[in-house]
């Protein structure tokens, strides 16, 4: 039995933490979504009342909808590159070859290393120069033959977002990999066994039963990228600066705030971000923790 | 066909993926090792004639002061918020009291919020207690916002320990702390090494806090590689040396503690 002030004690232990998190998550949400609604522009604040004026003002706006497109285009080549490449690898790996570890280890360190160092390196690897002056990636495609691959990158009018998932796909792959590879080995050989006593082609087993299996990691690590690319920002900064072609809406509310001094505005770019983050976590925070067993 | 041939062929795309993967580190090194007569852009895929450490001497120059501020932020960031993390988690797993269910989710929600809804609070609470600019201010936004997945990764390993363990030492009287400290605490050198290094590596790699929270001459190495990257005047090479000055730790903690790093990156996927 635990006594009234052992509960107190804990409750007491925690508290620092609580208190923390209290203030600088929700209280510095709600102070957000205050600035969002109000006229503050400029170095000194301003409470002004203005409604959800910000907020509509961002939905007439040219460059908010071109980073709602970005971040649209960048979400699905990212998620599903690092999914479809994560998945691959981790199925290569699961065979039981040899050299499974010095393979995992290559396909993860990227995960050890911060965005502003990929985007710095990929800056040059994905330099669009072409002709005389060609070098990176497109040097080497020409090299070996392959001048079909030559393109500009980051700078491709229109498309060049999606260049930007590249990089993100090389960090965030060996992620995939691993998750998958632990739902992997977390589905009992008996399956696969019962299956192949049966006459099943390894293809069968493939899609039959271990993909149906892997559902769950799927939806998993989805969420888990597709929140990170809502949040996407180091890496653009470091491959191409702040160029509008390029926008999303974490580097638009760093410039509307820092740059241009426009606080509301920013602020409720902040909190659009935090509404489309909160869409994905919250129900993958409930399913994640009622799943869990009784501890 | 031999089963033989076939696990050969699966060796192909891994290969072939492993380049891809390598491109990046391969770039930094051979250029970086280059000398400066010999650098150029045409060249870049070329190895070096000579091995030369000119342009790692130029980065290094460039970012030792950064390097060091990384250092001073990123030690006691870590420490700070393991230690925070691993009394919440022994709390959370053993010693629930009313609401922990509740508190516990809304906790873990930290981790997830895009930074960008708090960055101007942030920013003006920083300038309010007069830690707007400087490290401790810094060190203070990562020891928070790591309090989610530092207590995460508590709660799940305590969750792992056996009730009995704790009834049976408080039946010889232990208290609360006294089971932490004498039970708890002496089984947890493994979590602690998870859980600092991946502080360690995210505090290192963190770029928004510390651009938004400092000043240029305490600007951590992510900063001023961020800068000398965007200016004219630092030869590309240069560049190269620098960032793989500045992934050098995080990427000998992953070389050497990789497995230790593997389990802190699961804790954040919650169930993997």
């Amino acid at each position: 039995m635990r006594s009234k002030k052992e509960n107190w004690q804990a409750f007491l232990l925690v508290l620092p933490s609580i208190l923390a998190v209290a203030v600088f998550v929700y209280g510095f949400i709600a102070w957000s979504g205050r600035v969002s609604l109000s006229k503050w522009k400029g170095l000194t604040p301003d409470y002004t009342w203005t409604g959800l004026s910000n907020y509509v003002e961002l939905f007439h706006d040219p460059r908010f909808a071109i980073d709602v497109r970005n971040t649209l285009i960048f979400t699905v080549i990212f998620v599903f590159g690092s999914l479809v490449l994560g998945l691959l690898l981790s199925l290569l790996l699961d065979t039981g070859l040899r050299g499974e570890g010095i393979f995992r280890s290559i396909f993860l360190f990227p995960m050890a290393i911060s965005y502003i160092v990929t985007g710095v390196v990929w800056r040059w690897l994905m330099n669009p120069a072409t002709g005389t002056r060609i070098s990176g990636l497109n040097l080497l495609f020409d090299k070996l033959g392959l001048d079909f691959l030559i393109n500009q990158w980051h700078t491709t009018p229109y498309w060049g977002i999606a260049a930007i998932a590249l990089p993100a796909v090389w960090q965030m792959s060996g992620y995939c990999m691993a998750i998958y590879l632990a739902g992997l080995r977390a589905i009992p050989d008996e399956l696969r066994e019962a299956a192949r006593v049966d006459g099943a082609s390894e293809f069968q087993i493939l899609t039959g039963i271990v993909l149906p299996l892997l559902r769950p990691v799927t939806l998993s690590v989805m969420i888990i990228l597709g929140h990170m690319s809502l949040k996407v920002f180091d890496l653009i900064v470091a491959v191409a600066g702040k160029q509008l072609p390029l926008d999303v809406p974490a580097l638009y509310m760093w410039q509307a705030t820092f740059d241009g001094l426009f606080y509301g505005r920013g602020a409720a770019i902040g909190i659009l971000l935090l509404l489309s983050v909160a869409v994905l976590i919250i129900p993958y925070l409930f399913y994640s923790l009622r799943s869990e067993p009784e501890l | 066909m031999t089963r033989k041939r076939s696990r050969l062929l699966l060796y192909l795309p891994l290969v072939a993926v492993a380049i891809f993967y390598l491109i990046p580190v391969y770039v930094m090194l051979v250029t970086g090792l280059k000398g400066f007569e010999e650098v150029n852009l045409k060249t870049m895929w070329d190895l070096p004639n000579g091995i030369q450490f000119d342009n790692f001497i130029e980065a290094y120059n460039k970012l030792a002061p950064h390097l060091w501020n990384s250092i001073n932020m990123v030690l006691p960031a870590a420490v700070i918020s393991s230690i925070l993390g691993s009394l919440n988690g022994y709390v959370l797993a053993k010693w629930k009291f009313k609401g922990a269910d509740i508190i516990f989710p809304l906790i873990l929600f930290g981790m997830f919020i895009p930074y960008q809804s708090i960055l101007i609070p942030l920013v003006e609470f920083m300038k309010t207690i007069n830690l707007y600019g400087g490290l401790p201010g810094l060190v203070l936004t990562h020891v928070i916002y790591g309090i989610p997945i530092t207590t995460l990764t508590f709660r799940n390993y305590y969750a792992t320990i056996p009730k009995e363990l704790v009834e049976a030492a408080k039946i010889d009287g232990a208290g609360m702390m006294g089971v932490y400290w004498n039970i708890l605490l002496p089984i947890s050198i493994p979590s602690f090494v998870v859980v600092l290094i991946w502080q360690f590596t995210q505090a290192w790699n963190d770029f928004l806090f510390a651009v938004v929270l400092t000043s240029p001459s305490n600007w951590p190495i992510t900063v001023a590689l961020n800068n000398m990257a965007g200016s004219q005047i630092v030869a590309w090479n240069v560049q190269m040396a620098g960032s793989f000055l500045t992934a050098l730790p995080t990427l000998l903690v992953y070389i050497f503690l990789g497995r230790y790093f593997l389990r802190g990156m699961m804790a954040g996927a919650l169930k993997g």
